[in-house]
């Protein structure tokens, strides 16, 4: 009846999150196959970037488990959980480079999970190989001239590109991205978004995103979670759903 | 318009205002008692000042003197440069442990911020008395006292300064699987640098203004000169040694300043 648990990359099962009293969500679950897109839609407040958190663990659940790539990662201890991180990459909807680097020494943090040494801290010190995979990754996203440039003078767009390439220096098995293109223009959002999937789709990863952006959530999503009053409300493909349909949750 | 009524210019403060207001008069003037005011002293101070500065002036401009002073001051910067950069450097790792959530469990930051807060607690005066009694008299124990009130300083600020940094970059790094100090090596330290430089700079002023009467106990620099001008009644040289300080104390916050703005720019 199910897949067999090698297709499946990321396994929800029951998961609730409070902060204290308040519950954001509760008894959330959904399953994601090898090489498939889930957009999460929901209004503003329903705990989508929450539920990303808890599903990389960066904030812990106070209720139910995460299975990543057949491993349990809500039991897993921090190395184990460092592990699984290392095959998974964030993009998020503020960039979060840091300020000051360089580009290229942004996108070898990139590597830090991969293997863990100080020669990741920064490109001067970095390995050839590291430093070669980076100017890659640059290529990929278009910004290979802009290598040695400082990362926070960048556009708004080129600054998203500079994260994406982060996130896909290490070769992530699952890609998470928050909102990603919500602090750009809606052009500048178009360009990031095919980007994205187009990178995505090439190297057969999953991904997960959320949007605000419906028409988004149909295009580039192969199925669509709709999160909404603390539960998940909507779990259909995209063929199947029409734009009111998604409407209907942020009401 | 007549149903407006205007608010009364003050209000009649109320019993327990007026009894804290009291008591707060009554504490000054106790203060004041205990520190010895005394008007009449005050009333013959400036015949007494001005024959001070009578004595004091012209300062002592004999170049042997000078050439001497010369030496003592850069001896002084020398203690405070050393001091300060000794201090710094040990107060990143130190700031590590003392700031909240990044490295380090919650107990250790507050039994760190109070290990600060000590060192910050104790004058530098007794420092440099306490290394004298370590080390000997001599600049190494100027330089000692220096560094360990830098720790106190930069330490606890340094600490927040990291606190205080956008948490962003860090969640991100995090999310690649990379370890907790990696993370700190990579995304908060360089978000904190501008602050760290801003801080590190006050810590030199600052170090360089202690440095000065250091010397007072014998642990190095100029303020030893100071002291024997006075001891002895050599007004004039005394005079040289204050305008001296003056003029490197203010040459040293404007270079701070300059350099502030070089570096960090107005991004801040």
């Amino acid at each position: 009846m199910f897949p067999p648990v090698s297709a499946v990359d990321i396994e929800v099962q029951d998961i609730t999150k409070s902060f204290g009293s308040t519950a954001v969500f509760k008894d959330v679950s959904f399953r994601l196959a090898r090489g498939e897109a889930v957009a999460l839609v929901g209004a503003n407040g329903t705990g989508k970037s929450t539920l990303l958190r808890c599903v990389m663990g960066l904030l812990p659940v106070t209720g139910g488990q995460v299975i990543l790539l057949g491993k349990n990662a809500t039991a897993a201890k921090s190395k184990a959980l460092r592990d699984l991180r290392a095959r998974i990459g964030l993009v998020s909807q503020k960039h979060n480079l840091v300020p000051r680097l360089s580009v290229l020494s942004n996108v070898c943090h990139g590597l830090l999970g991969r293997s863990p040494s100080i020669r990741h801290w920064g490109h001067p010190v970095a390995p050839k190989t590291s430093r070669e995979a980076a100017m890659h990754a640059l290529e990929k996203v278009g910004l290979a001239d802009f290598a040695t440039r400082r990362a926070d003078r960048l556009s708004g767009g080129q600054s998203q590109r500079v994260a994406i390439a982060r996130a896909i220096v290490g070769k992530p098995e699952i890609l998470i991205a928050d909102e990603p293109c919500a602090s750009l223009d809606p052009s500048a959002g178009e360009d990031i978004m095919d980007l994205f999937f187009e990178l995505a789709r090439g190297e057969g990863v999953t991904v997960v995103f959320t949007s605000h952006n419906i028409e988004h959530a149909l295009r580039y999503g192969d199925r669509v979670l709709g999160l909404a009053g603390g539960s998940m409300r909507l779990d259909a493909t995209a063929a199947s759903l029409s734009a009111s349909d998604l409407r209907g949750l942020y009401d | 318009m007549t149903s407006v009524s205007l608010p009364t210019r003050f209000e009649r403060p109320n019993a327990v205002a007026f009894l804290g207001y009291a008591l707060g008069l009554t504490l000054v003037f106790w203060c004041l008692g205990g520190a010895g005011f005394s008007i009449e002293k005050m009333v013959s101070a400036p015949p007494r000042f001005a024959d001070f500065v009578d004595r004091a002036f012209p300062p002592n401009t004999d170049p042997k003197t000078l050439a001497r002073l010369g030496w003592k001051m850069v001896e002084t910067l020398q203690i405070a440069v050393a001091g300060a950069v000794i201090g710094v450097i040990l107060s990143v790792p130190i700031a590590l442990i003392a700031a909240r959530g990044l490295v380090a469990g919650l107990w250790v930051n507050q039994i760190t911020r109070n290990i600060l807060g000590f060192v910050r607690a104790v004058p530098d005066i007794a420092w440099a008395l306490v290394f004298v009694v370590a080390v000997g008299l001599g600049p190494f124990a100027g330089m000692l006292a220096i560094a360990v009130d830098t720790i106190g300083f930069c330490g606890r600020f340094f600490a927040d300064d990291m606190e205080a940094t956008d948490k962003g970059p860090a969640e991100s790094l995090t999310a690649t699987g990379a370890r907790k100090l990696d993370v700190v090596a990579c995304a908060t330290i360089p978000a904190a640098m501008p602050a760290f430089v801003s801080t590190s700079l006050y810590a030199l002023e600052k170090a360089v203004r202690s440095s000065t009467i250091l010397g007072l106990v014998g642990a190095g620099g100029i303020g030893i000169e100071l002291k024997v001008g006075f001891d002895l009644f050599d007004y004039p040289t005394a005079m040289s040694v204050i305008l001296m300080i003056a003029v490197v104390v203010i040459a040293i916050e404007q270079l701070s300043g300059w350099t502030r703005t070089k570096i960090i720019g107005e991004q801040r």
